[in-house]
């Protein structure tokens, strides 16, 4: 089983791996440290809200709402800016709103049992239509320096930005519980079977409803992040970046079916889009091709596994003979 | 353990890559290096001119940056634009961050948002780059020039202008706006108002002012409005894409075709066939095409050292002649192109 796991990480691994290799050598710019710097900044968002997006997804539901969390944190940011509020308190504010909103989502899927691909398609449209509601097409900028240049603040000496070490201390965090713990296991438990993992008492609503309340916090602290990077607060902030997130995660490996995953993989997998994104676009690939290659690589990313698990099964049935581990 | 080596290889990968990164810290930017030197008063050969519109494939920012780029190959330039698919605010920033990894001289751009960019564009001119922003502009802190496509004062003139040479100079109009607390239009029809006051506008009377919502249907709704409350109006000022547009095809389907005039800012690509069928004589908006032409030659002239931003400095344009920097380093285009049925062919957007 765990063998299987690693079979696709390694491979997206070698992709980065060979991606950084020749962009570097054949990209102008691309082996200069504002370039890392640039990239990191630009995958801090993505990478954080991928963490819990690979915890529900490995449990077979996934959350398309959360990039108009990140939106509706960022209005009401503004909001609560503009009537006064200090930042210190804005900040907690808007993490018990991420709250609210992934309850909302949990709620809907795990109380009434709704599928999670409507529910947050639903919410999705509600979230960004409220943003609207809260700030209109107004931009509030006014944001101290203060916070909205430390926020992108390097680490002394390097181009490394402090938040990124919060990222990568939180994925840490992320994969240790999702690979080394109970909770991590009856993840996967219940991606590959419900009812299973009901029957050997895992609660499967309770579980699934807190981790798409831990989504909603997290998208929401994407969102300050967001709204102090760019110091502008709007509500079309963070528009389409559900789909960069679940692109990512796909392409690191977990099965949109469930059950199946690495959180190595996923960061592999930010990292390689982003990267893959950033160097085409400093080799000067019009937009629109970018968006070509990233809609070819969330394909390949879903096919490839299967066509591979495919192919190998085939394989097998051929040559009885060989061992199924030399499948792996 | 193949989870193992995945972790071990990934962080081997972006520690290699952090170390890549460090090693060039004092990388000193292209910018300026690749352009070679002319004589003072007169733009470099050789600059790289990026053009960064709001989104690419938007038939407005095509013309203006084709503009740019006519500009740019007459002062013998390299043109590039690039940009960003959806016109979001913070889509800019990376395009912004990958013009200063490449050293452009001249960055020109259109503000989807006028703060969210300012710290990318802020690092870019430390790498040497001058900014200059066309159509929408930035804070005036983050920004070398802003190319303004037309005051406030001049779209006023411009539209009362055109009426009352349509009217006869006499007789009841109303204005067609956008929305009731649209900032511009309020702007312009303040300005409208108070030129409405002049002598020879004495036998102009402004009945009212309808509000179309920026909406097609709206708009052609309150237009029918407009004419069967006042059944004696003689023109309509509608300063608005939409509006006038809407109310063009109102008009144009009416009894009132040729009768009641009406004028605005439009764009010529709606408004073809209107003018050729006679429902409206002329209208009016900035040439995009001019704005972008204009945007390419400042910037230019910035990065050969020829100007600083400063108010009251001049620099000359090509073909558009010279311009002088007013306050808060804000240049304008000019009055608005008139467009009829004589020159609309002319135009594509």
């Amino acid at each position: 089983m765990l063998r299987r796991l690693g079979t696709w990480d390694v491979l997206v691994i070698a992709v980065l791996a060979i991606v950084v290799i020749v962009s570097s050598a054949t990209v102008e710019g691309f082996a200069s440290s504002r370039f890392w710097g640039f990239l990191l900044l630009d995958v801090i968002p993505i990478a954080l809200i991928a963490l819990p997006m690979t915890l529900i997804i490995i449990t077979g539901e996934i959350d398309l709402s959360v990039a108009s969390v990140l939106g509706l944190s960022s209005a009401v940011m503004g909001q609560l800016w503009m009537s006064g509020v200090p930042l210190a308190l804005i900040l907690p504010i808007i993490l018990v709103l991420g709250v609210v909103l992934g309850a909302v989502n949990g709620l809907f899927v795990t109380g009434f049992g709704l599928p999670s691909l409507a529910v947050t398609i639903g919410t999705l449209a509600l979230y960004r239509g409220l943003s609207y509601v809260v700030l209109g097409d107004k931009a509030v900028a006014d944001f101290p320096f203060s916070w909205t240049g430390n926020m992108i603040e390097a680490l002394p000496g390097t181009t490394i930005p402090w938040v990124a070490l919060v990222v990568l201390a939180l994925a840490i965090a992320f994969g240790v519980v999702l690979h080394a713990t109970p909770i991590g296991r009856a993840l996967f438990a219940m991606g590959n079977n419900d009812q299973a993992a009901t029957f050997s008492g895992i609660s499967v609503a309770k579980t699934k409803f807190w981790l798409f309340v831990l989504t909603g916090a997290v998208a929401a602290l994407a969102g300050f992040f967001w709204t102090m990077r760019y110091a502008s607060a709007r509500a079309d902030n963070g528009g389409g970046l559900e789909l960069s997130v679940v692109a990512a995660v796909l392409l690191g490996g977990v099965s949109i079916f469930g059950g199946r995953g690495t959180l190595v993989g996923v960061m592999a997998g930010v990292l390689l889009l982003i990267t893959l994104r950033n160097a085409l676009q400093l080799a000067d690939v019009p937009a629109d091709t970018l968006t070509v290659v990233t809609g070819a690589l969330l394909i390949i990313s879903v096919v490839g596994p299967n066509a591979a698990s495919m192919i190998r099964a085939r394989l097998r049935r051929r040559r009885p003979a060989v061992s199924p581990a030399a499948g792996g | 353990m193949r989870l193992g080596a995945s972790v071990i290889a990934l962080s081997a990968l972006m520690l290699s890559a952090v170390a890549c990164a460090s090693d060039d810290d004092g990388d000193t930017p292209a910018a300026g290096g690749n352009a070679s030197g002319g004589a003072s008063g007169q733009i470099k050969e050789g600059l790289s001119v990026a053009f960064l519109p709001k989104q690419v494939n938007n038939p407005y920012f095509t013309v203006s940056d084709n503009g740019g780029k006519a500009a740019v190959e007459e002062f013998k330039g390299e043109y590039k634009e690039v940009g960003p698919s959806e016109a979001s605010a913070s889509s800019q920033v990376s395009y912004i961050n990958t013009l200063t990894q490449q050293g452009s001289d001249v960055i020109a751009i259109s503000a989807n948002d006028p703060n969210a960019i300012c710290g990318a564009v802020n690092q870019a001119r430390q790498g040497g780059a001058k900014v200059v922003t066309f159509d929408s502009d930035t804070n005036k802190d983050c920004r070398d020039l802003f190319i303004n496509q037309a005051t406030a004062q001049g779209i006023a003139e411009n539209q009362v202008k055109l009426i009352s040479d349509q009217i006869g100079a006499a007789g009841k109009i109303a204005i067609l706006s956008a929305t009731a607390n649209a900032t511009n239009q309020n702007a312009w029809i303040e300005l409208m108002k108070t030129e409405l006051k002049k002598p020879e506008y004495s036998k102009i009377e402004l009945v009212t002012v309808a509000y179309g919502n920026d909406e097609d249907q709206k708009s052609f709704q309150e237009t029918q409005g407009l004419l069967s409350s006042y059944p004696d109006l003689k023109g309509i000022i509608s300063p608005t894409t939409v509006g006038v547009a809407a109310a063009a095809r109102y008009l144009s389907g009416s009894q009132y075709k040729g009768k009641v005039a009406l004028t605005g800012l439009g764009t010529p690509n709606q408004m073809r066939d209107f003018v050729k069928d006679g429902t409206v004589k002329n209208f009016a908006l900035w040439s995009p095409a001019d704005l972008g032409y204009l945007a390419a030659y400042a910037g230019a002239a910035l990065a050969s050292g020829m100007i600083t931003g400063k108010e009251g400095e001049k620099f000359t344009a090509g073909k558009l002649g010279e311009y002088t920097i007013g306050a808060e380093s804000v240049v304008v285009l000019g009055p608005p192109t008139v467009f009829d049925a004589g020159n609309i062919d002319q135009f594509n957007f």
